[in-house]
Parts: C-alpha cells; structure tokens; sequence
C-alpha cells in the first residue's frame, strides 16, 4: 500500500470488559505488565505522592472494569518526550502509567506531583496530571485532568477558568494524610467529572 | 516535527452514547464535553525503548509449551498518521479470543473451551516505516449479553499511542465478511460506513506465507497532521 492520504482515522472502539489480561495483567494473569501505576523511579526528584480514587457510573456504581491512563511533566514540569524541547533526554521518569480499577472501582497511581507546564501562549498552567478513561461501555476513551487541592496557580490556570466553577471541585484532587491525594471519576450525573473535548 | 490534531478527525468515532450498545447508557457523559486549546500536555506523549517489548512478544502461537489449537493468522500492516506518513517505534498492544472464542479473563463464562497454549495477548514496536507484524491465532466469536442471541462478530484488540497523549487509540479489527456485521451494535456505532471499513482487515494473499498461514493486512490511521499542509496534487 502506497502513502497516499488516508481517508480519516480508524475508528476507536470499546477496550471492552476483557482487558485485563493483555493490558492490566498485574501479576493475575500469565503476561508481563508493560506499564504500572507506579511511575516512581529510584532517581526521581520531586514530592512523591500517590492519587487514588473510585470510578462511577451514571447508577452511582462503582465501575470495576475501567482502565486509567495518566500522562504528566516532571516535578520541573518537563515531559519525557522529544517533542517537549525542554526535555532531559536521560530522565528515567517516564510520565506515563496505567492501572485497572479492582473490585471496589479503586484506583490508584504512585507518582510526583508535576511542575507547571505552560500553555500554547507560554503562560504556566498549574500543575496537572492528564487522565485518560477506558471501559466496557465506552465507545472512545474520555479526556479529562487532575489537579491539586493545595495548589495556589489554579486560580490563575487557563483551562480550569474555561470550567464553570460549580463543576471545577470535579477536577480537583483533595489533599489527605501522608501525601495521598483523592479524586473520583463519575462518567454521569450530577457530579459527573468534567471531561474535554481535545 | 510539530503536529496538528483537528477536532474534525474526530467525527470518524462512535458516539458515545449508542443506546443500541447498552453499557454506554450509564457510562458516557451527559454534559457537554468542554473543549480546549492543545497544550504540551496534551502534545506530548510516552514514548518507549526496548525493554517494553521482548523478542516474541509478537507471537502469539508460542508463548506457551505448546502450539494453540485453531487457525495460524498473520496480522500485520502500517500505523500511519492522518497524512499517510508511517508512525515509527510506536507501541502496538493486542488482545483477543482463542479459535473458540474464549478469552482467559475469569469474567469470561462462555462455555467454549480455554485453550491451556493460548492466552491471546501480545505487544509490539512499529519499525522505522511504521510498519508492525504479529502473529497469532484466528479468534472465534462469542454471544454476549447485549441483546436476545447477540454475538460479536470475531475481532482482535488493538491499542496504539502515536505521536501524542490525544492521538491514543484502542480499537477493535475485525474480518472481511464477516456475516454478524449487520447485527453488532458495537461495530455499527461506527455510523459511517467508509469510517467503520477502516476497522475491517484485508485479505492479503500476497503475505500469505504458502504452507503454513493465511494473512491479514490491517492498517492504522491515527490523529496528527503536519502543520504545514500537505500540496495538492
């Protein structure tokens, strides 16, 4: 087949109810886990933290075959990505993880806290982590971002201004004992995460 | 090489409430999603070395002691992106049924046998061109709880990253002619019936290897298109 232009993109289709043992195996099952939700490397500087949470339906169940994916900067708010010219080339954090929620609906990610990355004006962002949700029942993952209680840049943060305010606190990870941050995914309803259109 | 990812590309997806599929009804958004400008955040993504991948993680028919019961399958083909350029070293993950379409997941209690020599996932690189081979086992279909006698068509998962956090894929391929097409609302939230060919493999009788197995080609097209367009010919 030649380069010619593609028609369009490949449609995206549900990751189903049965990933777990190709994409999540998590000692389960008789396959090598390619990425963990633990992005924590010996050498990382930073504030380590960990982000947990449960994911909902539009019921208010908890969602127990759900695949999160989170994308982040360094704690110097540069990613592990060429394309980032700011990038250290030898970082050994990569900024990515992937974790399958359990039996609860819970999740959670071991990592640190990201710097500010900056917008397309060069203005900083505050820091944010990306978050991508997969299930059964979604037919396109969904986009949305996690940011930081203890935070003072999110009052000034682009993108959370473009959020009504009464939905912002759905973006906003809480603060806990020992550097445990807590946010919950609701797919639907009235508290229903807010998620974007990227 | 700095890219562009157009929300109009977007259109190809399914909706994401489908109502015919019935699990998206409590699990997709009712408000509006909010949309925003692409930051590094979003135009930035992973990107991996060799050691996420091992020699034979391509290939599914040895993985075990040994061979899997069903028909050998050689699924290959180009991830591409909106301009038809390859997408090299690019990680390519798959998943799928055995040859009865039975998948190891313990949720999975379709009663079609387990096949001890298949687990029915694998992962590989894209080379320098894009191009990316796996080889596998044809997997069956199966019913499924959507509908009065639903089955899926026979399909194989496929998950892709690209240049970017936003040109993530997972999708399913599936097999030319298959005759569940017409009844799989899965496959049909695709409303778009050039869109929803893109997910169907060719027949590849020119890769077929004589002997020993048949072949599929099965390209990917994901988001990102150069800044500057591309001429006109």
């Amino acid at each position: 087949m030649s380069n010619q232009r593609p028609d369009g993109v490949t449609p995206s289709q549900t990751v189903g109810p049965y990933f777990k043992y190709g994409l999540t195996p998590n000692g389960e099952y008789e396959w090598n886990d390619a990425f963990t939700g633990n992005l924590l490397t010996p050498d990382v500087s930073g504030e380590r933290i960990r982000v947990e949470g449960k994911v909902y339906d539009g019921d208010g169940a908890v969602v127990v075959d759900c695949m999160l994916e989170i994308w982040q900067a360094d704690s110097q708010g540069r990613f592990s990505d060429p394309q980032d010219k700011r990038a250290l080339p030898n970082s050994s954090f990569k900024g990515f993880g992937r974790c399958g929620t359990d039996r609860t609906g819970g999740f959670a990610f071991d990592t640190i806290k990201p710097g500010p990355v900056p917008d397309p004006d060069g203005k900083p962002q505050a820091p944010h982590i990306l978050l991508a949700v997969f299930a059964r029942g979604m037919l396109l993952h969904l986009y949305t971002r996690i940011y930081f209680d203890d935070e003072a840049g999110n009052a000034g943060d682009p993108v959370l201004a473009q959020v009504p305010a009464d939905r912002r606190a759905t973006l906003i990870a809480n603060k806990g004992a020992g550097n445990v941050y807590t946010l919950d995914i609701r797919l639907q309803g009235d508290d229903e995460t807010v998620f974007f259109d990227v | 090489m700095t890219l562009l990812y157009p929300l109009q590309s977007l259109a190809a997806h399914p909706a994401r409430l489908s109502p015919n599929y019935r699990s998206t009804l409590k699990r997709s958004p009712q408000k509006p999603l909010i949309p925003i400008r692409h930051s590094l955040s979003e135009l930035t993504g992973p990107v991996y070395g060799h050691e996420t991948v091992r020699e034979h993680d391509n290939d599914l028919t040895i993985q075990a002691k040994g061979e899997p019961l069903g028909e050998r399958i050689i699924v290959h083909g180009h991830v591409r992106d909106e301009d038809g350029r390859g997408v090299p070293n690019t990680l390519v993950e798959l998943w799928q049924a055995n040859a009865c379409g039975r998948y190891v997941h313990v949720v999975d209690q379709h009663p079609a046998p387990l096949d001890p020599n298949f687990t029915g996932a694998g992962r590989t690189q894209s080379d320098a061109a894009g191009y990316y081979k796996f080889i596998t086992i044809k997997p069956g279909a199966y019913p499924w709880g959507n509908h009065q006698n639903a089955w899926r068509p026979a399909h194989i998962h496929f998950s892709v990253f690209g240049h970017s956090f936003i040109s993530r894929l997972v999708t399913q391929m599936y097999f030319p002619g298959d005759p569940l097409f017409p009844f799989d609302p899965i496959f049909n939230a695709v409303t778009d019936e050039k869109a929803r060919m893109r997910m169907v493999s060719s027949f590849d009788l020119e890769n077929t290897q004589p002997e020993w197995a048949l072949c599929y080609r099965f390209d990917i097209v994901l988001r990102g298109r150069n800044a500057t367009p591309m001429e006109t010919k």
